[in-house]
């Protein structure tokens, strides 16, 4: 195949501990680290891998967001992605607003294949890469902890509850990542440099013609509530007690 | 009237109990009347489960040789035929109801609501987000189908003395024929099952190695207790992934649970924050999980846990 596009989200780094504001009118995110959703990082990974085997030639990557997401493709790009696309948009547009996004680019590139992250780790949605594959009216195959590109044809495995799920979907096909698809590659020094060579495109949400989906309101955000404060038991026999005091075994 | 179609979660042979903790929430909804829908290749047997849940006022039927996996391409277009007339489409946040309630959603032209913990009004709802660290309250848009999954670990199943009326229905779709089932592999297992069970024992990477979780297994046997895994021990290769607790595995809500050896990385414990009593044991006394633990024991887990099993005797 020619195209993969590869989404990345710009997210609050997974080892921020997130803090509600006081206001609650949302988290807070001043002076807090950024960094490309986990998920996707694996996502951009298994298409170059793809790519790397010689089974498509050309890996977009694709960010939907304000203009710093622009640090987060960069970061794509060092990892070895070929150009970048910025579609500048309010950071908190709702999923079915980002799929017909990368549905408007997957018909101006003639992409064959996209692969995403299951879920972002913000909002923990889980929702754009079905909605991507609805709106283009192609296969979905989520959760992918393996994935075989075969001509025309993919074979994905798919992490669900009951175990290992294998499925085969005709390209063109949406693929969302779940955490054991790879490791994705750490960026070396050298590749920094040669991302900043290539191209990244900035798009307006306006641009593309989407028709806006009826909105979800988020009101109040709050923190969870807390859980008491529990005991410290000094040995093994300890715990047995205080396990039959609260009528557990 | 508030009409809630509920896409039924089933191996083709029994009911999942998403369904009926997923039953739990739409009742909650005002003047709700919830319908059932039961998607197979012979829906008989599950529709007759169904049929028995305590506030389903109807269950609905297709049978089709094409519904005998769950794909959600395959299943997505007759649920959009059938929902016609409906204010709510449910279905549980698992695995299933996460791959197919978007696909649904997007071919009505509405975004969706994820996990659903609280029904606060008609269109209004409280959803956890940024891995459990905050809640938030959201407002469906008035006027459009709600298409919402059900986070189940925050419900308790309904009862089953009822006796709705079954009802087969032909969504008369022509369906997709470029998604194949293959194979589906699953860890046979005697125990009870993680997402259900009453009490389960989780280990950690502290365990070292696959062999170390037999000591996990003994004491799970002793407690018939499910046996789960924080995310560190499934990447490690431990235990399968279908074991793994938290933000992007599973979230539980047994009465007791015991974490053996995990630190409690946040996105571990939004999975277990629903649990009756939390039990720790680790090495560690500064580990994160002794903060929400209720009852915590610092100690090697490799002297305390066969030492615990042998206690329960």
């Amino acid at each position: 195949m020619e195209k993969i596009l590869v989404g990345l989200k710009r997210a609050v780094d997974y080892n921020v501990r997130v803090r509600v504001k006081s206001d609650g009118s949302g988290v807070e995110t001043d002076g807090v680290k950024m960094s490309i959703n986990p998920f996707d990082e694996i996502a951009l990974e298994e298409a170059l891998r793809i790519r790397e085997r010689g089974e498509a030639s050309e890996v977009i990557v694709l960010s939907i967001g304000p203009g710093d997401a622009q640090q987060q493709l960069r970061t794509g790009l060092a990892m070895g992605a070929d150009r970048a696309i910025l579609v500048e948009a309010d950071a908190a547009l709702d999923a079915l607003d980002r799929a017909r996004v990368f549905k408007a680019i997957v018909d101006r590139e003639g992409v064959e294949l996209v692969v995403l992250g299951k879920q972002a780790i913000d909002d923990d949605n889980n929702q754009t890469g079905q909605m991507l594959a609805a709106v283009w009216d192609r296969p979905q195959a989520t959760f992918a902890s393996e994935v075989a590109i075969d001509g025309n044809t993919a074979r994905v495995t798919r992490e669900v509850d009951a175990g290992l799920e294998t499925i085969e979907v005709d390209l063109p096909a949406v693929i969302t990542a779940d955490l054991r698809l790879n490791d994705p590659r750490y960026v070396k020094l050298p590749d920094i440099m040669k991302a900043k060579k290539k191209p990244l495109d900035t798009l307006a949400l306006a641009d593309l013609g989407i028709e806006a989906s009826p909105a979800i309101e988020e009101t109040h955000f709050a923190p969870p509530e807390a859980r008491q404060k529990g005991i410290m038991v000094d040995d093994v026999s300890g715990l047995v007690t205080a396990l039959k005091d609260k009528g557990l075994i | 009237m508030a009409n809630v179609l509920l896409i039924a979660e089933h191996d083709g042979t029994n009911l999942n109990p998403s369904t009926a903790k997923s039953v739990a929430c739409a009742a909650n909804i005002e003047g709700a009347e919830v319908h059932v829908l039961v998607l197979a290749a012979d829906a008989a047997g599950v529709a007759a489960e169904a049929s028995r849940l305590d506030s389903v006022a109807k269950v609905l039927t297709v049978s089709n040789p094409a519904n005998e996996n769950a794909l959600a391409a395959v299943l997505a277009p007759q649920i959009v035929a059938l929902a016609d007339g409906y204010d709510y489409v449910f279905g549980p946040s698992t695995t299933f109801g996460k791959d197919l309630m978007p696909r649904v959603a997007a071919m009505l032209g509405v975004n969706q609501i994820s996990d659903i913990m609280s029904v606060e009004g008609s269109h209004t709802f409280k959803r956890p987000v940024y891995a459990g660290n905050a809640i938030v309250t959201v407002n469906a848009p008035e006027g459009h189908t709600v298409v919402a999954t059900v986070r189940t670990a925050s419900y308790r199943a309904v009862g089953s003395d009822n006796a709705a009326p079954v009802e087969a229905v032909d969504p008369g779709v022509e369906l997709p024929t470029h998604t194949r089932f293959v194979e589906l592999q699953t860890g046979q297992s005697d125990r009870p099952d993680l997402q259900t069970a009453a009490r389960v024992v989780s280990g950690g990477r502290a365990l070292g190695s696959s062999e170390s979780f037999d000591i996990i297994y003994a004491l799970a046997d002793k407690l018939a207790a499910g046996v789960g895994a924080s995310r560190a021990a499934v990447d490690a290769g431990y235990v399968p992934n279908d074991m793994q607790v938290g933000q992007t595995g599973k979230i539980i809500a047994p009465d007791l649970y015991l974490a053996i050896g995990i630190s409690g990385a946040i996105q571990h414990l939004t999975g277990i924050k629903d649990a009756g009593t939390i039990v720790a044991i680790n090495k560690d006394e500064e580990a994160p999980i002794f903060e929400v633990a209720d009852i915590g024991l610092v100690a090697d887990l490799f002297d305390a846990v066969p030492e615990l099993t042998e206690a329960l005797d």
